[in-house]
């Protein structure tokens, strides 16, 4: 019976120790955030910013951690199982803001929103952030698929003037390659990630297709779905496409690009600086160009492309609420995005009206490019259902593509299964 | 006796009970936090309808996330992949360890420096070695097509990683490279302590170096051979960081194994119960394999010593 006792007691102690270890020091206030490394600001930018601000604000102490965009979601939920959550700030994609909304996890900061804010920021942009009427955070990153090409070896194959429509596209890419410039002329991410999905919703749309009607039942697999799918397809069987699509993300995307190994590609902004400007970064540099996204000749569209945007939010549990906001406010802010929008246009409108609009296009090189570039494209952008269930939904969609561009199932079987998955989640 | 000398006073017996609990306390308190209650929790979501977020309630089921699993296509297409994972894998992982550890055993010039470079491959984390196989098998810029292209054995790059049986096996390549060492040096050890004399005296009796090898090293390296068994079996079985990094489940779901189904139920879907499901009938299952090499490799009476 003793021996029961003191063992107690013992545990009892040893937990009250560990129980000790865990209590929070004293000193100022931590905000810890997660972001992402990848397709957008880099990490030098998003440390410089971090560092500006616990500068100017001695009594916070911002900590910054990174993960790739594919493991941002599922880092995003495990951390937020923990009671304080592990991270009170954390980038969010549009995608995501239903469902995170819904499980409760993002705050609710729509008393935070000036007028001014809600004045001067694209409204496209607070479409990112807000879900059924409440705002859940701000939005930071308002990017789109953009169309490149290489100038150099357009004009090698004696083509003067980028493609409009994914028909002259094609035309080009023939004459490239039976030239002998390079093997494969374009190059895409439809590796069986988010990547693919958008580069598949650009092409839906530029075909007049859609993902879903106005009521959220799937359409992707109606005749003009089953046509842009088989259309990707025949790309990789006439050796257009790069067979390594099936494969990639947009790194890889901008790796082949970067070396000349093809004429053109679709990426969001950062490329452009990366790949026309970075020598370390690309063998192509002062070669490169954007221009509109194409569509298909009987899409009825002009162009369309794939609205790519996030947000940065605050988890609900967090304690540093009210700090936390302090850094957000700072981080898009329109003084800090405009200085560092080398990767990253601002979600400002007012940046890109009179006077502004020059001082933005002289923040870097390549903002003379990507700040009108985003002007024009901004209009054909479309964005990606907010439905709760989107992870689920979207994986069996890029099985479905997947399925299809392997050739285990036909275009129309595999967007069939996929949109019958679609209509389950639904229920 | 002892117990003559007062109720007060312990015996030397029953100190050493109560010292020996006390110094066991610490790593019962671990192995219960750490180990037996998240098994139990997670037991426990098995039996509920239960998906990620706060101020959720679940839902009782029952046995309704094994019942739905079990009728779930899905789910025996993943069996059959992960299965096929692990049988290739330690397959010729064993083949090849037994090989590396005889060749070590031999002694030939040399065979230090072999041992020591073994480790290699087994000492890069399992994340990295992901990330190195994810760059080589790159179409446009990997060393596979480098290598492949300058010895002449192919005239242009092949891409790799974008047929769902191709890459699976590409992926099983990565996962032997990393694993051979681990069997290789245990059989090696094992080999070491092996007594010279038997092999000696088959020899006078004229058996063959092959009869030598199959009647008389392989039975006596049963039981280290059963050890490295288990353990590559159930790691394969479970396998999922390199799949992750190499091909995230695709092209196609066509390396998706048990774990990442698990994983992409949980974390990406949110369905922790399911989820949970999942991760017992893994737990089941890698038991049942441990059971049946253990009943049939597994005699005490052939123990070395």
């Amino acid at each position: 019976m003793k021996t029961v006792l003191w063992l107690f007691a013992f545990v009892i102690v040893l937990s009250l120790i560990l129980a000790g270890c865990q209590q929070a020091e004293q000193g100022p206030a931590t905000v810890r955030v997660l972001a992402m490394e990848q397709a957008g600001p880099t990490v030098d930018e998003m440390n410089s910013i971090v560092a500006e601000f616990n500068e100017e604000n001695p009594n916070v102490e911002v900590v910054i951690e990174y993960v790739s965009y594919d493991a941002l979601h599922d880092k995003i939920t495990t951390a937020m199982a923990s009671s304080p959550p592990a991270y009170d700030v954390f980038l969010v994609d549009d995608i995501w803001y239903a469902e995170f909304a819904d499980a409760g996890y993002i705050w609710d900061v729509s008393d935070k929103i000036t007028p001014e804010m809600q004045e001067n920021i694209f409204d496209a942009a607070w479409d990112i952030t807000v879900v059924e009427g409440k705002t859940y955070g701000m939005p930071w990153l308002l990017d789109q698929k953009y169309f490149y090409y290489n100038e150099e070896i357009l004009n090698q194959a004696g083509i003067t003037e980028p493609p409009k429509t994914w028909e002259e596209m094609v035309e080009q890419a023939k004459v490239i390659k039976d030239q002998g410039i390079v093997e494969y002329p374009i190059v895409w991410s439809w590796g069986q990630y988010e990547a693919a999905i958008c580069d598949w919703v650009t092409l839906l749309y530029g075909n007049g297709g859609s993902l879903v009607d106005d009521a959220g039942n799937p359409t992707f697999n109606d005749a003009k779905g089953v046509e842009t799918l088989t259309w990707m397809l025949q790309t990789i069987d006439d050796g257009i496409t790069n067979p390594a699509s099936v494969s990639y993300v947009e790194e890889d995307v901008r790796n082949v690009f970067s070396q000349g190994k093809a004429a053109f590609a679709t990426n969001w902004v950062y490329m452009y600086d990366l790949v026309n400007f970075n020598e370390d970064e690309s063998q192509v540099t002062g070669k490169i160009k954007m221009s509109l996204m194409p569509a298909f000749d009987g899409g009825g569209v002009v162009s369309a492309t794939q609205d790519g945007s996030m947000g940065f939010s605050i988890a609900a549990e967090s304690p540093a609420k009210e700090v936390a906001w302090d850094y957000i406010d700072y981080l898009t802010s329109e003084d800090v995005q405009n200085r560092y929008s080398a990767h990253l246009l601002p979600i400002w409108k007012t940046s890109f009206e009179g006077e502004q609009l020059e001082t933005l296009m002289g923040y870097s090189e390549s903002n003379e490019t990507t700040v009108p570039m985003f002007s024009e494209q901004f209009p054909y952008s479309y964005v990606r259902p907010k439905v709760t269930f989107y992870p689920e939904a979207s994986k069996a969609l890029q099985l479905a593509l997947q399925e299809a561009l392997t050739k285990s199932k036909s275009p129309q079987q595999a967007l069939d299964d996929a949109a019958t998955k679609w209509d389950s989640l639904m229920e | 006796m002892a117990t003559l000398r007062g109720k007060t006073s312990l015996t030397l017996r029953q100190r050493d009970t109560i010292i020996g609990l006390l110094l066991i306390a610490p790593s019962l308190v671990i192995i219960f936090g750490i180990v037996l209650q998240p098994i139990l929790s997670t037991l426990y979501l098995s039996f509920f309808d239960a998906d990620l977020g706060l101020g959720r309630t679940n839902i009782f089921l029952g046995l309704g996330n094994y019942l739905d699993l079990l009728a779930d296509p899905v789910f025996w297409e993943t069996i059959q992949r992960t299965l096929y994972f692990t049988l290739v894998s330690v397959g010729v992982e064993l083949v090849l360890g037994l090989g590396i550890a005889q060749l070590i055993h031999a002694h030939p010039p040399g065979w230090r420096i072999l041992r020591a470079s073994l480790i290699i491959p087994w000492a890069v984390p399992t994340i990295v070695n992901g990330t190195m196989w994810r760059w080589i098998y790159n179409a446009d810029y990997g060393a596979l097509n480098g290598l492949l292209l300058q010895l002449g054995i192919i005239d242009k790059y092949i891409p790799w990683l974008t047929k769902p049986f191709t890459a699976m096996n590409l992926v099983i390549l990565a996962d032997i490279w990393h694993s051979v060492p681990f069997i290789a040096l245990i059989l090696q050890a094992a080999l070491a302590t092996l007594p010279e004399e038997l092999e000696e005296a088959a020899e006078v009796d004229g058996a063959t170096p092959w009869q030598r090898f199959w009647f008389v090293r392989l039975p006596l390296l049963r039981a280290a051979i059963l050890v490295a068994l288990v353990i590559r079996t159930v790691e394969a079985f479970r396998v999922f960081d390199i799949i992750y990094v190499i091909t995230a489940g695709g092209p196609a779901f066509g390396t998706v194994t048990i774990s990442y189904l698990t994983y992409l139920e949980t974390f990406s879907f949110g369905h922790v119960g399911r989820g949970s499901a999942l991760s017992f009938l893994i737990s089941i299952i890698t038991l049942l394999l441990a059971f049946i090499y253990i009943r049939f490799l597994y005699r005490p009476e052939e123990r070395m010593e």
